[in-house]
């Protein structure tokens, strides 16, 4: 049932873990958000397979967030395992409404419509004061199974928290892409006449996507507002959507890894970018989108495929030459 | 013997247009049906209200003991009534192996629930059908081959096996040899309807060659302006003066019987 690809990709989840102690703070305050991010993502590749593009991810990252930040203040719930799948739940339920109308669109339609449903949470986030307005406001810090770590521990914590998300929701988007629905993706995109013709609803398929994305982006919005401890509109403005766009592009689809490994790079690139150019650091971030729509239009994903071509072609090539030199 | 396809006064109109009419018949289970007009004739309006693409303005369609009038194809098909294509539709960045595999899959959930949905895809289950409906048309050699490569036959085939994957009861095929050379016409509707028959199948066919017709139809359906202007087997329906002037053009209008 597992593939090579997927040992390989549970083995850099466990080596990235195992390496936290070593890495400087501010690399595991980078690592943690990007690997958020990265949730955000793979929900973005599920839906991008089909041919949807949605630039409106932010209302569920933002929902889930928001849930995370309400619970703290308005419960006493602050256990982060329950407040992230709240986040989670919160951003399905919220997509499973808005699907309804969703699944009914195409192309620059859907992507559109979901960037206009986004803008509307903002616009409710800005205005509304018990939401803390424009400013937004401070999310409790979460304990671990009662366990409440402070400074360097709760960062550590808190990034091991995300990986142990984000492996879980990698193996999960594997599994997924095998199953029917997964695997009818590509269908969607190609000819959703015979799909239905077969017996499907397309709609429906795509509505089951839109949930499974807002789930994942709803988790990635919580484990963010958990490890920034604040949450705010922004969250749910469209250059947020933006961002996850930009890096599903450097991703590609051809990866699950790659969704974490070109959210990794986003962050860094931006990060370089802002302590080089802190007025236009657009312009490095827009050049790196540039180069890689030019030099690797099916993203970072496709780069494990062509090393692993090559990994086969050397073997069989070293394989052909043992043979030889037998005869 | 049991009809298990019921039409009673069926009609479709497009505003002032009448695309299908007074169109009343019955298909017998296992029957082999060939269905000829002139262009607009109404033919493939009749096969899209059949199969739900098109919802009647009028009339009923009882297929078994369903009433398939105007509901979505998805729910029609899963009933066991499927189709192919004028335009063979197929998923043309998959093979053909992940074409039939992707058939098998939605055919094997007879009731789309999430469940189903997140089966696997390729279960021992879905690659024997797959793998079966591959070697029954004939279209292994292009197994792994991106469907849209293919030469024009073989997508029919492949658009005609995955109509069948599912085990309809009735398979309604809409031109399944336009596009195709004269040559290759016959080669196609053998390997067509020898693997149709084999299942036993009630098959209507929209065609416009007359042989074909002749040759592989048990009734034929003769459609003019929207309606059936004759009903019979083939060596009747095609000897009908009206048919002969209208649709065949083997008798010019005015001539004597």
């Amino acid at each position: 049932m597992w593939s090579r690809a997927d040992l390989f990709g549970a083995l850099a989840f466990i080596a990235a873990a195992a390496l936290a102690p070593a890495m400087p703070a501010w690399l595991v305050s980078l690592a943690t958000i990007a690997f958020a991010n990265a949730l955000v993502v793979l929900g973005l590749i599920i839906l991008w397979r089909t041919g949807l593009v949605p630039f409106g991810q932010a209302l569920f990252y933002a929902t889930g967030a928001y849930a995370v930040a309400l619970l703290g203040r308005y419960t006493p719930i602050r256990d982060v395992f329950v407040v992230v799948f709240a986040g989670g739940l919160c951003a399905a339920f919220v997509a499973f409404l808005v699907g309804f109308l969703l699944a009914r669109y195409r192309e620059i339609f859907f992507a559109m419509l979901s960037l206009a449903m986004s803008m509307i949470l903002y616009g409710v986030l800005v205005k509304t004061e018990a939401l803390g307005s424009t400013d937004g406001f401070h999310v409790e810090a979460g304990t671990f199974f009662g366990w409440r770590p402070h400074g360097d521990a709760l960062d550590l914590a808190m990034y091991w928290l995300t990986l142990g998300f984000g492996a879980a929701a990698a193996g999960f988007v594997s599994l997924y892409f095998r199953t029917v629905a997964g695997a009818l993706a590509i269908p969607v995109r190609d000819n959703e006449i015979r799909l239905e013709f077969l017996g499907i609803s397309v709609n429906r398929l795509i509505h089951l996507e839109l949930v499974i994305a807002a789930t994942l982006a709803g988790i990635g919005g919580a484990l963010a507002a958990l490890a920034v401890e604040h949450v705010d509109p922004d969250m749910a403005y469209w250059t947020t959507s933006g961002g996850f766009v930009f890096v599903t592009i450097l991703a590609g689809t051809a990866s699950v890894a790659a969704a974490f490994v070109a959210s990794f790079v986003f962050e860094m690139v931006r990060s370089i970018a802002v302590d080089i150019l802190p007025n236009t650091w657009q312009i490095i971030l827009g050049s790196a989108l540039l180069l890689t729509i030019l030099f690797l239009p099916d993203g970072l994903g496709s780069l494990f495929g062509r090393l692993a071509q090559t990994g086969k072609s050397t073997k069989k090539s070293v394989g052909e030459a043992a043979e030889k030199a037998g005869k | 013997m049991t009809a298990i396809l019921r039409v009673r006064d069926l009609e479709k109109t497009f505003g002032s247009i009448v695309a299908a009419r007074d169109i009343t018949l019955d298909v017998p289970a296992g029957e082999t049906v060939g269905i000829i007009g002139a262009n607009g004739a109404g033919k493939t309006t009749f096969i899209n209200m059949i199969t739900g693409h098109l919802r009647p303005s009028k009339g009923s369609i009882q297929f078994g003991e369903h009433d398939i009038t105007g509901r979505p194809s998805r729910e029609i098909t899963r009933l066991g009534v499927s189709r192919s294509f004028q335009v063979a539709q197929i998923f043309a960045s998959l093979t053909v192996h992940e074409n039939m595999c992707a058939a098998a899959a939605i055919a094997g959930g007879s009731g789309g629930t999430l469940a189903q949905a997140l089966a696997p895809l390729r279960s021992a289950a879905n690659l024997a059908q797959a793998e079966a409906a591959i070697e029954l048309f004939r279209i292994a050699p292009y197994r792994d081959m991106r469907a849209a490569t293919l030469p024009q036959g073989v997508r029919k085939l492949l658009d005609i096996a995955m109509a069948v994957v599912g085990s309809p009861r009735v398979v309604l095929l809409d031109e399944p040899t336009s596009g195709i050379s004269i040559q290759d016409k016959f080669a196609i509707m053998e390997v067509v309807m020898s693997a149709l028959r084999s299942r036993r199948l009630t098959v209507l066919f929209v065609e416009h060659d007359m042989e074909i017709v002749e040759r592989y139809a048990d009734r034929v359906l003769a459609f003019c302006d929207g309606t059936v202007i004759a009903d019979g087997p083939p060596a009747v329906a095609l000897a009908d003066p009206r048919v002969q002037t209208l649709i065949s053009g083997t008798r010019r209008e005015g001539a004597r019987a």
